[in-house]
């Protein structure tokens, strides 16, 4: 039996807090596990995998995490690959549970950036006592530079203006005044945008993520046991992976890793880009959500400045884009991607109001992690209703 | 901004022949004796055909602005104190892009393709080796 379908999402659950001065990472990931699993109607008794990854877990950052949760999971896995994590962590579990070594697999993140004031965007660097730091740091690369390089580079090459990266921006504060959870919700501008602080040419202000804390969890299962549960399955159909790097030197700052994982993914899940009713990407800055599209193959490259123009990303238009708000005005504790796995099942199982997708059955999600010009991963799932 | 700081990099053996090449004022890349290769970041083997027949050569510290950024927000130092300051990829004529600083002159004079030449900052050791940090600019 093929892995595409197989295999579903049983329960999710998004941490409502943004800022939590009074809890830890591991609070944040265990409170999300007891939502996550009342969502699926398991308990923590059911878990036999263990999948996380946060801003602090260090090399055996799982096993403590095992020992906080009072688990001992047949399996674990606690890739690291930034902000794209959990996507891998989905489809690892799948990949796990179709190969019969376990059943029921929680992926969990938690995060305080905000109320510990990680400077993730302009604040990392400085002199680093590592020889592979050393080709970056001395230069001041900040993770929104590595970003606006790629955006001054696609400006230039193909004519994409600051006005079409400003409305991705506008769109996001669109989506998050209709949910109720966001941390920004007063619609802004194109002019808005504009008008912002830059930060990293062409960059402004308001083309970067904000930073909150948060957290979420999702259980991945077999559809078979899935079917047994309270809520209606959510099927993974397609999953990719990559890396984007510096490639001794001839990189192409253009092609990001969506495009290998994402090309992967749609293979394997049988499904067009016509086919998708929405999408969650990743939005870091606004120059990842152009690029991503662009690397997904929803238009062609270069094409991502109009295509994202006319409201056509926003709700209510031929691809709506991250309907809870994105990264860029719901919440981004540092590594924003349980919560867009999180988001796209919500929407597959109409549950989302005010920001419901109508009619949604099947979803693209794509993880971006790192950064996106000097180092990136990516990772693609393929999620729906039906196999 | 000729003036411009960085932080001291750290070389291991693999890495020591960029640095130690900065620090005389040049650009050192390495090639594969085998296959020819030009790589860039250095490293111990080469990857095309994962042997270690690697050759240092001297290359001419010229390239172009493959693409860059000013950057207006750091709160680290040093560089919090010399905002703004472009990041940059340049292309050396050797083929390899490397991350890097554009110095020396107005950041709003910058484009992309614009050539440009190597430039030293030697940076401060309380060892006796001579190590420089490689950024450019305009030629």
């Amino acid at each position: 039996m093929t892995l595409s379908g197989a295999i579903a999402v049983a329960g999710v659950y998004e941490h409502p807090t943004r800022w939590a001065p009074d809890k830890t990472e591991f609070q944040i990931m265990a409170e999300s596990a007891k939502g996550a699993l009342d969502d699926a109607g398991l308990t923590i008794g059911d878990v036999d995998a263990l999948f996380a990854a946060s801003m602090t877990m260090s090399g055996m950052g799982i096993v403590d995490l095992a020992e906080y949760l009072d688990l001992k999971p047949t399996y674990l896995d606690g890739t690291n690959i930034g902000g794209s994590s959990f996507f891998a962590h989905v489809a690892h579990a799948a990949a796990a549970i179709h190969a019969g070594m376990c059943e029921v697999a929680l992926v969990l993140y938690g995060s305080t950036a905000a109320s510990n004031a990680m400077a993730i965007g302009t604040g990392m660097g400085g002199e680093r006592r590592d020889p592979a730091a050393s080709f970056s740091a001395p230069y001041g690369m900040t993770t929104v530079g590595s970003y606006a390089l790629v955006a001054q580079l696609h400006q230039q090459r193909f004519g994409t203006t600051s006005e079409q990266l400003a409305e991705i921006a506008v769109t996001m504060r669109h989506h998050a005044s209709l949910n109720p959870n966001a941390k920004m919700r007063t619609p802004i501008t194109v002019d808005d945008v504009l008008a912002s602080r830059i930060i990293s040419e062409p960059l402004h202000l308001l083309d970067c993520c904000i930073i909150s804390d948060g957290g979420g969890a999702v259980v991945v299962t077999s559809a078979e046991r899935a079917r047994d549960l309270p809520k209606a399955p959510v099927l993974l159909l397609g999953c990719g992976e990559s890396v984007a790097h510096q490639e001794v030197g001839r990189q192409d700052l253009i092609t990001t890793a969506a495009r290998q994982s994402g090309g992967k993914a749609f293979a394997m899940a049988g499904v067009t880009h016509d086919d998708i009713d929405l999408c969650m990407i990743y939005d870091s800055f606004t120059i990842t959500v152009l690029a991503t599209l662009e690397n997904l193959g929803f238009c062609k490259v270069g094409d991502g400045g109009s295509f994202v123009s006319d409201g056509r990303i926003g709700l209510g238009g031929a691809l709506p884009v991250n309907p809870d708000g994105g990264g860029l005005s719901s919440n981004h504790p540092g590594m924003r991607g349980i919560f867009l796995v999180i988001e796209a099942v919500k929407q597959l199982r109409g549950e989302c109001d005010a920001r419901q997708v109508e009619g949604a059955q099947l979803a693209c999600v794509h993880g971006t992690g790192g950064t996106l010009g000097v180092a990136h991963s990516g990772a693609t799932l393929i999620l729906g209703t039906e196999p | 901004m000729s003036g411009f700081n960085h932080p001291t990099p750290y070389a291991s053996w693999e890495t020591r022949g960029w640095w130690e090449g900065a620090g005389r004022g040049e650009i050192v890349l390495q090639r594969c004796t085998s296959c020819g290769l030009v790589q860039h970041k250095p490293r111990a083997i080469c990857v095309k055909c994962l042997t270690d027949t690697i050759e240092h050569f001297v290359a001419s510290g010229r390239g172009t602005i493959h693409t860059f950024t000013v950057t207006h927000q750091n709160g680290v130092p040093p560089f919090s104190g010399q905002l703004p300051y472009v990041l940059a990829y340049v292309e050396l004529e050797e083929g390899p892009r490397v991350l890097t600083n554009v110095v020396g002159a107005d950041p709003a004079s910058l484009a992309i393709g614009q050539a440009v030449v190597a430039d030293f900052a030697s940076t401060p050791r309380d060892d006796d080796e001579a190590i420089a940090v490689p950024r450019f600019r305009p030629a």
